[in-house]
């Protein structure tokens, strides 16, 4: 690719590569805290709310993320929802994503010794600082594995934004290629970007984790 | 406001279309499952070669997204000169993106097979290729049918994807039903309830098959 192509693009290509940074971290928070908030209640709620969360699991991990945006972004104005592509799909990576993060933390809270729980009852613990000091620490450990893990996925799942014009790498990079009809190359820069990104991310996942779980390989 | 009429109505034709989305993730798991057998004795041999080619090739796919790898196949093609029709390149990419998950699939149910088993195959005069055949594969390919059948779940949500290359698939038909009848939340409802019946029917395969297991 000439030199002049990229001098021509690369701005925009950078500002694809922001937002799709910070569509990747926002998202990943966001449907992180609400995954977590799924979680405890699914734990420390009523029958029916658990019920209801275990629904809201099922639909969303049955359904492809494209139709949910599809459903949010042309759908919801139907409603009375009217957002932009970017908040849109802020919002489709939320709720796509927590479902999957409240079953890791589900999983992880039924990591945590029983013991452990019912050893701070007995001295009298309240329940909230039991959660926050004694249930979460423990069950964040043992989940981390799987939250890195489907982090990563997010951000392979940010490349979908593109198809309802979220101006990311992606979309940047199309248009880039239909003006410069270099489909080929600015396809496979893309693949390599990405290759380049993820590997990058779990690299540094797998440190974390060795970090973070170093005292139980000591013990 | 919300129009049970349309939504119904929409159920037919979006059925109708479905049969290529799972047309597209069967035959992209099966020959995820082809490729994936020797991604995974590529890994698992003793070149370095082999094993370096596998691994990059595992990495390769996992680390790019679906979306991306299917613009780069149906713009590689033509210049390599393949001249295949956009439903069997779509397969193929399928294909070969399940196949870096799969063979990761199977080399975890491999290194659960005790490792006894390999070497009295080896005792009793085994060549690798019989080995592999009679004994490793037949018990790998029970032992994670479970996981094969969660991939084919993900492999049916990955086919939404293939909408944007121009196959007429589930997503891709109802995106035509939304344009025409101007309803797109009562459309892409309705193609979310038949992806998800698809997958709900899929994962109760799954546990079945995991409780079979389990005996």
């Amino acid at each position: 690719m000439e030199l002049s192509v990229l001098q021509q693009y690369g701005p925009m290509l950078l500002r694809g590569f922001g937002i799709t940074v910070f569509c990747w971290l926002a998202g990943t928070v966001l449907s992180m805290a609400l995954g977590l908030m799924i979680a405890l209640a699914q734990r420390y709620g009523p029958r029916w709310l658990n019920w209801l969360l275990r629904a809201y699991i099922e639909v969303i991990r049955g359904t492809p993320f494209l139709v949910q945006l599809f459903v949010l972004y042309y759908g919801g104005p139907l409603v009375g929802l009217r957002l932009d592509a970017l908040p849109a799909g802020l919002l489709g990576l939320t709720v796509y994503g927590s479902p999957y993060f409240a079953e890791i933390f589900r999983s992880g809270f039924g990591a945590v010794p029983h013991g452990q729980i019912e050893a701070a009852r007995a001295v009298g613990i309240p329940e909230p600082s039991i959660v926050r000091r004694i249930l979460l620490p423990l069950a964040l450990v043992s989940a981390l594995p799987a939250l890195v893990n489907f982090s990563i996925i997010l951000t392979k799942e940010t490349v979908i934004l593109s198809i309802i014009t979220v101006p990311e790498l992606m979309y940047q990079t199309q248009r880039m290629s239909t003006e410069t009809f270099r489909y080929l190359e600015a396809n496979f820069v893309l693949a390599l970007f990405f290759w380049g990104l993820v590997e990058t991310i779990s690299r540094l996942g797998r440190r974390l984790e060795a970090r973070v779980t170093r005292h139980i390989e000591r013990g | 406001m919300f129009s049970i009429q349309t939504f119904l109505d929409a159920f037919v034709p979006l059925a109708w279309a479905a049969r290529y989305t799972l047309l597209v993730s069967c035959l992209g798991i099966a020959l995820g499952l082809v490729i994936g057998v020797v991604v995974c004795a590529m890994r698992l041999s003793g070149s370095r070669l082999a094993r370096g080619i596998g691994a990059l090739w595992v990495s390769f796919l996992r680390g790019v997204p679906l979306l991306v790898q299917l613009l780069l196949m149906f713009y590689l093609l033509p210049v390599i000169g393949i001249d295949v029709p956009p439903l069997v390149a779509a397969v193929v990419t399928v294909g070969i993106c399940a196949s870096a998950y799969i063979s990761e699939i199977w080399r975890g149910a491999i290194g659960a097979l005790p490792g006894g088993q390999t070497e009295a195959a080896q005792a009793i005069g085994m060549g690798p290729a019989t080995i592999w055949r009679r004994i490793i594969l037949p018990q790998a390919v029970v032992m994670s049918l479970p996981a094969l059948v969660n991939e084919l779940i993900l492999l049916v949500k990955a086919s939404s994807l293939v909408s944007v290359v121009g196959i007429l698939e589930l997503t891709r038909a109802s995106q035509a039903q939304a344009a025409t009848t101007f309803r797109p939340l009562e459309v892409y409802l309705a193609a979310a309830c038949i992806y998800l019946a698809i997958n709900l029917c899929l994962a109760a395969l799954g546990r079945w098959l995991e409780h079979r297991m389990a005996i």
